[in-house]
């Protein structure tokens, strides 16, 4: 079988974001970028079922300018065989990328597609949702754990307060949370040799899909600044300031 | 058995030392129709994550090694248009020193405003292109020798040991990286150039290193008070009672100003914490009236290797190099050792490539880098400048000033004296009770910050559940000896508050918050009992500077 992971360039998790002075976007410029945690996890997942014996090939593919061939390489290090890059000029919006992942998905006729729950930029959480219902394929968000065999894939997921477990037919679309594995380090000579594997390059045009504006960014703003905390002498103090300064008790 | 690979050359850290002589020696295999394997490892999670530097540089080795970095894209944006240098002689006056009064060593003219963490990654893209494996991310943790006591190569650390030691479930052992040569060029106070010192005792005929803790911030200020290639110096206050040093503010491109100051690590008084002493320095209105009304963008600090032509010890021994900061080929009258660390990587690889072409060099120790070293420029560029920090350490800022400006300007550095310095930074300070305590005024949240609030944007994160990468030799000292002698000065001195002493019921215990470490090496400078040893975290760890 194979899989098909879909991955996403973003800041990395150790930046301390910063609101571009013009509050337009993030600032972006030097900033070290990285492979989307959650698309991480997805990327073990598959390689773990290839090690399995349960899939035989994955395959990796990403969207955006030629910088997120860094990731892809990123991914066929962890293990994933071969990678697929559609040029775009910036990360397309959820349905965009949805509507190119869907174009790759009739390509390749993947028996299963992993991703991950959201990216930690845009926090949309809707790409996986999109492309399940574009394809037509079941779904199943925010994998703890996942059991794969020819027919079907057996996926828990973390609901509020509890799990769930449900049954998808194959193909499906199923998207990862933090729990559901740990990713491995990556080895130096699996570096090297992720050099060496295949990375076709695709574009929306040759896919056959127009990219459309659905919305627009009006302002991005930093969170406000966190006041410096106080030390009170007393059970006291502590109950008369939550009580008359902050007002809520 | 641990997974090995062989390499021809294995170089450790990419800094500007270490890919240039990646990309030199890949130059000179291209022109002679020959392969190399050469890999570069390091420590930060990408190229350039952990270097900090001023950085105003003289492009000369770049010359040199790509004649045509315009053409190719480095980022060197910013030609420096205006020199001006300051003695500050209190919290709010200062003077500008007429030219013609400032050592010609100090002039900028013709050199550029960059950062070398950008200038990093370029070379790096383009040692990639010639061919070279680059990996950040990996540690070099310990060097391996062979049977005959030469050097094999390096081992890169063990990745996913606990805090207790124990193998996590994603544990993953090191490699060796073995080569036929082994080059060194981990930047100031490498934690293996350390060893190769000692080993070797390559440092015999050497004076005593001298090093400095540098600061620095990245600011965005507003348009109206950007001037693009302005370039300021100075000295003077806040620095007192024999603290030497000096500041910096440069105005780079897209509205961002960096700002800096260097402090001598062979201070005296235990009391002195550089870096409050940087925080209030920013408000001296000769640095404020370029800040004020900006944000701080980054913050950062690192270690300078700064003892020079004197202090300089041997660079070969069998099996490798030593080359850059990690030797220590800064040159000081200028406080410059970008253009200096690449030259002597280049002259490294041509050496290493000779030997290579004739294979039976390998293992054999490079004396001759030593005879190229000493017919090349940075060797000439050293030797006129080997007074410059003796001379301030010996007479103090002002007479020492004097005597460099003589030296420097009227004798180009020639004048047949040589100044020694001999004894090391860290015996230099005095009991607490005989220092006078520093108060220093709290931060205002606008100019100045607190050193949580700082490392805080200074990105850096190790993972947790990781051995202490801070080895005390004896961890009772810090308590039993350091504190009620010198007040436990590593409170003060380390840029990134990694050590605290802590109250518990009645009891003062030595916390260390090794995640916060932002890998400056000052504690195993400093700390005067040297019983501080710092090793290399996991790969990956520590700071993730963006354009530093
Ligand atoms: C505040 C400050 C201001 C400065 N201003 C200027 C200036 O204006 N002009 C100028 O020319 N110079 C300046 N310098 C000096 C200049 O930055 C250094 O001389 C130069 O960076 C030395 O280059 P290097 O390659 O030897 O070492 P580094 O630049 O320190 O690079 C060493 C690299 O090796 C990596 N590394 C270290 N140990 C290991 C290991 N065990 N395993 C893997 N990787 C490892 C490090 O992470 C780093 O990336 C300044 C320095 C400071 C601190
Ligand atoms: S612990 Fe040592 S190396 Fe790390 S930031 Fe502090 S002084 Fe520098």
């Amino acid at each position: 079988m194979k899989i098909l992971v879909c991955v996403k360039r973003v800041i990395d998790y150790n930046v301390k974001v910063r609101v571009k002075a013009d509050q337009s976007d993030v600032d972006l410029t030097n900033v070290k970028m990285a492979l989307n945690p959650f698309c991480e996890i997805a990327v073990e997942e598959a390689v773990r079922l290839k090690e399995q014996g349960k899939a035989d090939e994955v395959v990796v593919v990403s969207i955006g300018p030629k910088a997120v061939q860094e990731q892809l390489r990123t991914a066929l290090a962890l293990g994933a065989d071969r990678a697929i890059q559609i040029e775009t000029e910036a990360a397309p919006e959820a349905l965009n990328t949805a509507k190119l992942l869907a174009k790759v998905v009739e390509q390749e006729q993947p028996g299963l597609v992993l991703m991950g729950k959201q990216s930690i930029d845009s926090d949309n959480n809707q790409t996986g949702q999109m492309l399940a219902a574009l394809i037509g394929a079941p779904q199943a968000t925010f994998a703890y754990s996942l059991e794969l065999d020819a027919e079907q894939v057996v996926v828990t997921r973390e609901v509020d307060g509890g799990l769930k477990t449900l049954a998808l037919k194959l193909p499906a679309v199923v998207t990862t949370d933090l729990r559901l594995n740990e990713p491995r380090y990556v080895k130096l000579p699996d570096i090297m040799k992720a050099k060496k594997k295949p990375l076709a390059v695709e574009t929306p045009d040759g896919l056959g899909v127009a990219l459309k504006q659905h919305q627009t960014v009006l302002k991005v703003e930093a969170p406000g600044q966190r006041q410096a905390g106080i030390r009170v002498d007393s059970v006291d103090a502590l109950l008369d300031k939550l009580k008359n300064e902050a007002k809520v008790i | 058995m641990r997974e090995s690979m062989e390499f021809d050359v294995v170089i450790v850290g990419a800094g500007p030392a270490g890919l240039a002589t990646a990309c030199r020696l890949m130059q000179l295999a291209q022109d002679n129709d020959q392969e190399l394997s050469v890999c570069v490892v390091e420590k930060g999670s990408e190229v350039g994550a952990h270097i900090l530097s001023g950085a105003v540089i003289e492009s000369r080795a770049l010359d040199e090694l790509f004649p045509d970095w315009k053409a190719m894209g480095a980022p060197l944006h910013t030609a420096v248009t205006k020199d001006e240098v300051y003695l500050l002689t209190s919290a709010t006056a200062g003077k500008c020193l007429p030219n013609a009064l400032v050592p010609k060593t100090m002039h900028n003219q013709g050199n550029y405003i960059v950062s070398l963490g950008n200038l990093c990654r370029w070379l790096a893209e383009q040692a990639e292109g010639l061919g070279v494996e680059v990996f950040p991310g990996f540690a070099a943790a310990e060097i391996l020798y062979h049977e005959d006591g030469s050097v094999k190569g390096i081992a890169t650390g063990d990745m996913g040991i606990g805090v207790d030691g124990e193998q996590t479930a994603n544990y993953m052992e090191g490699m060796e990286l073995h080569a036929k040569y082994t080059v060194f060029a981990e930047g100031c106070r490498g934690h293996l150039g350390k060893q190769l010192i000692a080993e070797f005792g390559l440092d015999t005929e050497a004076d005593a290193q001298h090093y400095a803790i540098g600061f620095k911030e990245l600011w965005q200020v507003p348009e109206e008070k950007h001037q693009p290639g302005l370039v300021v110096h100075g000295t003077g206050w806040p620095l007192q009672g024999g603290t030497s040093g000096g500041f910096f503010l440069y105005h780079l491109d897209n509205n961002e100003v960096v700002v800096g100051l260097i402090v001598d690590l062979n201070y005296s008084n235990p009391w002195l914490s550089p870096f409050d002493e940087f925080q209030r320095l920013k408000h001296h209105p000769v640095l404020a009236q370029h800040l004020e009304g900006g944000s701080r963008i980054s913050y950062g600090a690192r270690a300078i290797t700064k003892g020079g032509f004197n202090t300089l010890p041997k660079m070969s021994f069998p099996g490798g190099l030593l080359v850059g900061c990690n030797a220590g080929t800064l040159n000081f009258s200028k406080i410059k050792g970008t253009h200096t660390a690449m030259k002597s990587g280049m002259v490294a690889a041509e050496t290493l490539f000779d030997a290579l072409s004739n294979s039976e060099g390998a293992r054999a120790e490079l004396t001759e880098y030593a005879n190229r070293f000493a017919d090349s420029w940075v060797y000439d560029e050293l030797f006129r400048a080997r007074n410059f920090g003796p001379a301030l350490h010996k007479f103090g800022p002002i007479l020492g000033g004097a005597f460099n400006f003589i030296d420097q300007n009227l004798f180009a550095g020639k004048l047949p004296i040589t100044l020694h310095d001999r004894s090391a930074d860290h015996t230099h300070l005095v009991p607490a009770d005989q220092a006078m305590q520093i108060k220093y005024p709290k931060p205002d949240g606008k100019l100045s910050f607190d050193k949580l609030s700082s490392v805080f944007i200074s990105n850096t994160n190790h993972e947790e559940n990781q051995p202490c990468h801070l080895r005390l030799k004896d961890p009772e000292l810090p308590i039993r000896d350091n504190l009620p002698t010198y007040a436990e000065p590593a409170q003060r001195y380390c840029p990134a508050g990694v050590y605290e002493v802590v109250e518990e019921g009645g009891q003062a215990r030595f916390q260390i918050n090794a995640q916060n470490c932002i890998h400056c090496k000052t504690c195993d400078i400093k700390d005067p009992a040297q019983n501080i040893t710092w090793v290399v975290p996991e790969g990956g760890g520590g700071p993730n500077y963006p354009n530093m």
